[in-house]
């Protein structure tokens, strides 16, 4: 409970809206400084990890596509990457291929509506994206359009637009004929200019001023924007096979929280496209890389209003790099290759929307699943965007508490938390107090 | 699942997670009226989804959305909300931990004028969402009742040609 006192004021923000799940904010100040922070994320645990236990590594990447419907393909590519290390296998060549388009399709799904309907009606003045849509109609229809482009090439290999069905440990369970991907083009081909308007468009937004130093940690392979794998690098030299993420990355329990918060040498990092971008704006494809160069924001992406620009380049570059992929497919003979399951460890990490999503399962000689866990990026983002809040409340202060709310509530949003994402298992511990 | 197919005039669309207790009333509702009406209306089962629901709702004049509510009525009671005139109505639909929900649907709908001649919400009050639960009594004898409503408006709505 906040202190009592004349002094004391608290900021509260009840529920979040146009964030996914379910949390609260509560920061107290006292005297004028920040006393306490706290992310609530109150959606109940999900028990995911738990109910994975002896399961066979083939019901893994269905399963695991259920525990969000906004990026369940990151999950499934954490899964299969962390399952064919523990047997010793990789998959390459077309199917690599297959797996960068259907991140694509997520990371195009998932920005767009964030974008356009999450995120935007903070910088143009709406309550939310039907309000914005009144008075900005045509707008808020390219934004659903580029969704669903998206949508469609999700559909289109996973069988479906939300938990899709066709991923397997090894491959697919089914892949795309050439005539079924070129139709997509065309579309595709519409929404890399969309995305190339989103990107200028968001770059003209007015953010509010505020810079923080952060720690940037993402996946930085050499020769590749990353989606499936690649070291962890971080903004302060970390440089780490993704295997090691444990050794370095650390969970803790809160007790006001659900989800666990994860440091990196103590502290906070943050994961997601500010990160991406800044440890692999080299990589990126070459529209992508002339609309961010276009856009003078720069690296590092300090202030986190601007997480919206490198969110909308990193549209541009899933589209450039959707359609590099399709014109070069060549379709696989088989649509994944053979599986022996051995009993070991695998551990991977992929870069969902939001940021790292690790997965580490430990597995028997006939499959079955003996442990799993995984951390998803908002849990990751929850002690940063603590942090950040700790600085950014002081500058609000002289608002209406409804208002200083209001400021919280966005500078919450420019992280894209996907709260549903970020509930873990909640371990019970029993203190008993000494007499 | 949610994909959408055809080009019928008219659209029933049960939404709902079959495993959250009675929040499936709207998919069961759906299986059903298949059964019932055969070929002759499509009916869709959707998860909730605002922005899947909203292309759901694209192409055909009348849409006939079945959905678990929460409105304070006594569980199991099925009421009927014409979307088309009535927009002050969200508070009768559950919170949805999605971004966008149904009601969110219909306004942005609504705003970017996609929306249908007309939408008609048949709700059924919910008792209890837990996970892996069945439905409960009430509501299924709600959906029994509701379902014989959404019959009868199909009917009207070929009959009349009101729409």
């Amino acid at each position: 409970m906040p202190e009592e006192g004349r002094q004391t004021r608290t900021i509260a923000i009840g529920t979040l809206a146009r964030v996914e799940g379910e949390g609260a904010l509560r920061v107290t100040v006292k005297d004028g400084e920040v006393r306490d922070v706290e992310l609530r994320i109150f959606e109940p645990p999900r028990y995911f990890e738990a109910f994975l236990v002896g399961r066979h590594f083939t019901e893994v990447p269905d399963i695991v596509a259920r525990i969000c419907g906004i990026c369940p393909v990151a999950y499934q590519m954490s899964a299969v990457h962390a399952l064919e290390q523990a047997f010793n296998m990789q998959v390459v060549g077309p199917l690599r291929d297959l797996r960068r388009l259907l991140y694509c399709a997520e990371w195009i799904e998932s920005h767009a509506l964030h974008v356009y309907l999450l995120h935007a009606p903070d910088f143009l003045g709406y309550q939310s994206g039907i309000e914005m849509a009144k008075d900005h109609r045509d707008t808020i229809a390219r934004g659903l359009r580029l969704k669903k482009a998206g949508n469609r090439l999700l559909a289109l290999l996973g069988g479906r637009s939300v938990h899709p069905v066709s991923v397997r440990v090894g491959g697919f369970s089914r892949v795309p004929t050439r005539a079924e991907l070129d139709g997509l083009t065309d579309e595709l081909l519409w929404a890399r200019d969309a995305a190339l308007e989103t990107v200028r468009w968001v770059a003209g937004f007015e953010k509010p001023e505020f810079r923080q130093d952060y720690t940037f940690a993402a996946l930085a392979p050499e020769d590749e924007y990353p989606f499936n794998e690649g070291p962890i690098a971080s903004s302060h030299g970390l440089h780490v096979d993704a295997r090691n993420f444990e050794q370095h990355f650390t969970e803790r329990q809160v007790p006001y929280s659900t989800a666990l918060h994860s440091t990196l040498n103590g502290g906070s990092y943050l994961a997601g496209p500010a990160a991406r971008l800044h440890l692999n704006a080299t990589r990126l494809s070459p529209l992508a890389k002339h609309a961010w160069d276009e856009t003078r924001v720069g690296l590092p992406i300090l202030n986190p209003f601007n997480a919206i620009v490198a969110r909308s380049v990193e549209i541009l570059f899933a589209l450039e790099e959707a359609l590099r992929l399709i014109k070069g497919y060549e379709p696989p003979r088989e649509s994944s290759v053979p599986v022996t399951p051995r009993a070991g460890v695998g551990m991977a990490c992929t870069e969902a929307p939001r940021g790292m999503l690790y997965h580490r399962y430990a597995v028997d000689e006939r499959g079955a699943i003996r442990e799993a866990k995984i951390i998803p990026p908002t849990s990751q983002n929850q002690r940063r965007i603590e942090d950040d809040l700790r600085a950014y409340v002081p500058q609000v202060l002289n608002l209406s508490t409804k208002d200083a709310a209001l400021a919280c509530e966005r500078l919450i949003r420019c992280y894209d938390p996907c709260i549903s994402c970020a509930t873990h298992f909640l371990r019970l511990e029993v203190c008993e107090a000494t007499a | 699942m949610t994909e959408r197919a055809g080009t019928a005039t008219i659209r029933v669309i049960g939404v709902g997670n079959a495993s959250q207790g009675d929040d499936a009333v709207g998919l069961l509702a759906a299986r059903r009226l298949r059964d019932r009406l055969g070929s002759s209306v499509e009916v869709i089962e959707a998860n909730g989804d605002g922005l899947a629901l909203l292309d759901l709702m694209e192409g055909v004049d009348y849409v006939i959305l079945i959905d678990a509510v929460k409105g304070g009525g006594l569980p199991g009671t099925a009421v009927r909300l014409d979307l088309s005139t009535e927009n002050r109505w969200a508070a009768a639909v559950p919170c949805s931990t999605h971004a966008m929900g149904i009601a969110e649907a219909v306004d942005l709908a609504r705003v970017l004028g996609r929306l249908p001649k007309r939408v008609v919400l048949y709700g059924i009050e919910l008792e209890s969402v837990e996970s892996g639960a069945s439905l409960s009594r009430a509501v299924q004898d709600g959906l029994a009742v509701g379902m014989e409503q959404v019959c009868r408006e199909v009917e009207r709505a070929r009959c009349t040609k009101c729409i």
